[in-house]
């Protein structure tokens, strides 16, 4: 029997591209970044679920990824349409240019 | 076969490093692509041949692929067209690809292992997953679907043109 990757690794792994994915979410202004950043944080929670279905040997951990899955789908359909929204009413792609909100 | 699950996470988090940091668009999502297929391979190191493949089809490939049209559909000024001469300069696409090549290296050797050794602990095979996912999870594939419907209808609502249009258009 192999010996099997232990699970604190994989959740040490998993917190790791979360916290570099939030950290582009705070880090950076343009706003195609950090829709990437948090497709990457949902990657990581992807990952730990992933993990934590690896260690019981349950399908659980994999069918909350497919839900992840779906919900990263719909999510950035939305927020691509919303970033083209922004640049077509700001000619710009710096979220700080949308701190004010005009009826 | 612990080493593959290092290295794939070694790769996974320099490329994502490397995807927070790029000044340009077009650099970082080849880097994140990178990242994504190396999280893949962890998947299959971990027992997860199923849900690697769908992290290949859909992030990898659906959700990157939106990304890739929304940036050339922005399209953003004169910079565009000196970022395509640049895309054949050989320092932008080395990165990736030295990525890319340290995974296709642990693909080649999984399979040159043969099949029985492909993964370190035990496998949840796709047949499992469809029956749970249809079965106590069902409530769960239902809600997705009414989600994704809702997407769809939000990114059309969203991605309609120009509001001036409406005064003389029939759109309501």
């Amino acid at each position: 029997m192999m010996a099997t990757v232990p699970m604190e690794h994989g959740l040490i792994l998993a917190a790791l591209i979360f916290a570099l994915g939030f950290v582009g979410v705070l880090v950076r202004r343009n706003i195609v970044f950090m829709l990437m950043s948090i497709e990457i944080m949902l990657n990581a929670v992807g990952i730990a679920f992933v993990v934590a279905g690896a260690r019981w040997a349950q399908p659980d951990g994999q069918i909350m990824f497919i839900f992840i899955l779906t919900m990263a789908a719909a999510e950035v359909s939305v927020g691509l349409a919303l970033v083209i929204q922004l640049y077509h009413n700001l000619k710009t792609l710096d979220a700080d240019a949308a701190n004010s909100m005009k009826g | 076969m612990n080493f593959l699950f290092y290295i794939s996470a070694l790769v996974a988090v320099i490329s994502t490093v490397l995807v927070i940091t790029r000044t340009n668009a077009v650099h970082a999502l080849l880097y994140l692509i990178v990242s994504l297929l190396a999280v893949a391979l962890i998947f299959f190191a971990l027992g997860a041949p199923f849900v690697a493949a769908l992290e290949v089809i859909i992030y990898a490939g659906a959700i990157m692929v939106l990304f890739i049209f929304v940036i050339m559909m922005l399209n953003l000024g004169g910079q565009a067209a000196k970022q395509e001469a640049q895309l054949f300069t050989p320092g932008i696409w080395i990165g990736p690809s030295i990525l890319i090549m340290v995974l296709a290296a642990e693909l080649i050797y999984l399979f040159a292992m043969g099949r029985e050794r492909l993964s370190a602990g035990a496998e949840v095979s796709p047949k499992e997953i469809g029956i749970a996912l249809f079965g106590p999870y069902v409530i769960g594939v239902e809600l997705a679907s009414m989600l994704l419907l809702a997407g769809l209808v939000g990114a059309y609502h969203l991605g309609r043109p120009h509001r001036h249009s409406k005064i003389e258009g029939s759109d309501a």
